[in-house]
């Protein structure tokens, strides 16, 4: 059995508390022992990517506070565990900081590689369309990236093919950023949304009932489009869509 | 509030059918590059390669350059070295000068524009005729290129049309690229064969020969140079590579990176002047050596200008080179322009999602995001970000970093768009829900369920 230390994005727990409730879950029913520490805040990655690193010790602190001693320590955002990965620093324990950043992955990662699930009990009879969020994708390498020259796979689509009922539907420019990028969604409004309404419009092409996706701030920004233009296109975590597979 | 990029990319936007236009162009030659790229079995040792190289150039630069100097001059070429843009320039002035020239052509060369030739020339009354078809139009409209291999991709053919009715006097309302280029041809030639100086780019100099490659798919710089009593090759200090071994390596990247073409239409070497002519080579620095000496940029310096990071972003597509307001835009320049001059340039590093995409096709692998991601620390370091910024920064670092305060702001702030949601719905303060909605903000945390179910 494994031990693993669910890390909620700050975002996550404040604003969609359903994604890490779906993560909890689905690890369980998966026969992890999930610990939640209680004291977990930020990554630290809204200050850093705005060019204040300097600024995030104290969440650096905090999160080796929280997050000493696990094997796995498993974040539904490719994101925040990039962010631990890449810049998670710690002058008093750089020992303890280095095995966290060694420790962490991103859920559908910990799934295909760790627990190497391949069956799925449940089914989801919609059209679903996957947006492929940067940094897992790029960051982690969640799945192979259209600019290199390699073989193809993917970590989120080799899930959604095992789900019964399920027609995954990949837009035209598959992994195309959708324009979130942290502060970026605000300082640079104007590009940002354009980004994102042109991922959104290559998924109404498909006619899909979801988009799904690995980070919940890709699928924030593409849902406060979708809500504004009253579209019928809903977003669904993937932790939300698998854990309703796993009943 | 809004940067300088964040303010012109806005305006860029306005025009959401033109902004899709621009768009959709770029990404077709991300395409081209995509499909002449997975033709090569090779591709990613290829650009390994460029990579090592470029590296074990960059490491050993002082000697390629003393050995490319002592080469070029054995076979007959002048070499100058220039500081900066403002030496750079003074040198082509006085070479000019003692040639008692009027008339020059130039093709294209991003250096030149770095270093803002054409204004310095024209100031001292001099016509400088840039002879690439994109930046005569640019050229002709008084705007600077947009893009450094497609110089005039920010306009149409009708756009075209009605610079060269105005410009050349084409018929107003012909917006055939065949009759447009045909007449951008005979004016272009009669440049050619007027001009007593050429001045040309260069795209690779070769240590070991003292020759250098100029890479055109116009022909423009050959016409220029063959014809010209006089040719000055301009350079960046960066463009030399040890051996002509190494050029296949480069010449197989560049243009398939730039434009997916299995090689540009013209690949020229020059290794000295032909009989009666005058040839020169002006090595520039102009702060290549001081981001030489930055640890986490030098590696910029590895670029060959193929512009296919342009290509893939997502933000250079919706926001059009001149956003960017520089000589090289795009996110290369981001990383670039900031050594030049970090004030005026703060705002490029922050005009980018980090999404890596320029990362991954660029061909000598220079990691493009990171370094973005690196000038953002050093920009803010230098306290070149606004100070609301900095404040509301210090906050969130402050309030992030304790659990109790993280808790209670959250809850405020969960409760205050629940019950009073007009502070957070204002389209004019709130640049999120200018476009966008707000996610509904639920009773409960997942902390606060969590404690509830444990209880």
């Amino acid at each position: 059995m494994y031990t693993v230390g669910l890390f909620v994005p700050c975002y996550v727990d404040q604003f969609y508390p359903q994604v890490a409730i779906a993560s909890l879950q689905l690890l369980e029913k998966l026969g992890c022992k999930v610990v939640v520490p209680l004291n977990q805040t930020c990554c630290g990655q809204p200050m850093a990517n705005s060019g204040f690193a300097r600024l995030s010790a104290g969440c650096d602190k905090n999160f080796v506070r929280n997050f000493t001693g696990f094997d796995y320590i498993v974040c539904p955002s490719g994101s925040c565990a990039l962010h631990v990965k890449e810049h998670l620093e710690s002058t008093e324990e750089p020992g303890t900081a280095n095995k966290i950043r060694s420790s962490v992955y991103e859920l559908t990662e910990f799934l295909t590689d760790v627990l190497n699930v391949t069956e799925w009990k449940g089914r989801f009879p919609h059209r679903v369309g996957l947006h492929n969020s940067c940094h897992g994708q790029r960051g982690l390498q969640l799945s192979s990236m259209s600019e290199l020259v390699a073989p193809a796979f993917s970590k989120p689509v080799q899930l959604l093919r095992q789900i019964s009922g399920l027609h995954l539907l990949l837009p035209e420019r598959s992994d195309e950023c959708c324009g979130f990028g942290g502060t970026f969604c605000v300082f640079e409004e104007a590009v940002s949304v354009k980004m994102g309404k042109d991922r959104i419009q290559e998924h109404e092409r498909n006619e899909v009932d979801y988009i799904t996706g690995g980070d919940m701030s890709c699928l924030m920004h593409l849902q406060g489009i979708l809500k504004r233009k009253n579209s019928v296109v809903q977003v669904l975590h993937i932790a939300e869509l698998l854990n309703a597979c796993y009943e | 509030m809004s940067s300088l990029h964040a303010s012109l990319a806005e305006k860029f936007n306005a025009d959401e059918a033109r902004t899709n236009w621009h768009d959709q162009t770029l990404w077709w030659v991300r395409q081209k590059r995509d499909r002449a790229a997975n033709m090569l079995v090779e591709w990613e040792q290829l650009r390994q390669w460029a990579s090592d190289i470029k590296d074990h150039t960059l490491s050993n630069l002082h000697n390629y350059l003393l050995e490319f100097e002592k080469n070029a001059q054995d076979n007959g070429i002048k070499v100058h070295w220039a500081r900066d843009g403002e030496e750079h320039n003074r040198i082509i002035y006085e070479i000019i000068q003692a040639a008692g020239i009027k008339k020059i052509v130039k093709s294209k060369s991003m250096l030149t524009e770095e270093c803002h030739l054409n204004p310095y020339l024209q100031h001292k009354g001099i016509e400088v005729v840039d002879t690439d078809l994109g930046e005569r139009i640019v050229q002709f409209r008084e705007e600077a290129p947009s893009h450094i291999v497609l110089p005039a991709i920010h306009l149409k053919k009708e756009d075209v049309s009605n610079t060269f009715h105005q410009h050349l006097g084409t018929e107003k309302g012909n917006n055939d690229p065949q009759y447009l280029t045909h007449a951008a041809r005979l004016h272009l030639r009669e440049k050619f064969v007027q001009s007593d100086l050429a001045i040309t780019g260069v795209n690779f100099a070769v240590a070991e020969t003292g020759g250098i490659v100029v890479c055109t798919n116009e022909g423009n710089a050959d016409m220029g140079a063959h014809a010209a009593k006089i040719h000055i090759a301009c350079m960046g200090f960066e463009k030399i590579i040890p051996k002509a071994e190494h050029l296949g390596v480069f010449t197989r990247l560049l243009a398939r990176s730039a434009t997916g073409q299995p090689i540009t239409t013209y690949t020229s070497h020059f290794h000295r002047p032909a009989p009666g002519q005058e040839m020169h080579i002006i090595l520039v620095d102009n702060g290549r050596s001081r981001q030489l000496g930055r640890d986490d940029f030098r590696n910029s310096l590895k670029c060959i200008r193929c512009a296919a990071c342009f290509n893939t972003c997502p933000v250079y597509r919706r926001s059009g080179g001149h956003s960017y307001h520089t000589a090289v835009a795009g996110p290369i320049g981001s990383i670039l322009n900031p050594n030049l001059d970090m004030k005026a340039n703060a705002d490029l590093p922050f005009a980018s999602t980090l999404c890596g995409s320029c990362s991954n096709v660029c061909p000598v692998k220079i990691n493009i995001h990171e370094q973005l991601w690196k000038w953002r620390q050093v920009i803010s370091a230098e306290g070149l970000t606004a100070p609301s910024k900095k404040m509301g920064m210090q906050l969130m670092a402050w309030v992030l970093s304790k659990p109790a305060v993280y808790r209670f702001s959250g809850a405020a702030a969960r409760w205050i768009l629940r019950t009073l949601p007009f502070l957070a719905k204002n389209r004019k303060l709130n640049p999120w829900y200018k476009q966008r909605e707000l996610p509904e903000a639920p009773k409960e945390s997942f902390m606060e369920w969590y404690k509830k179910q444990q209880s």
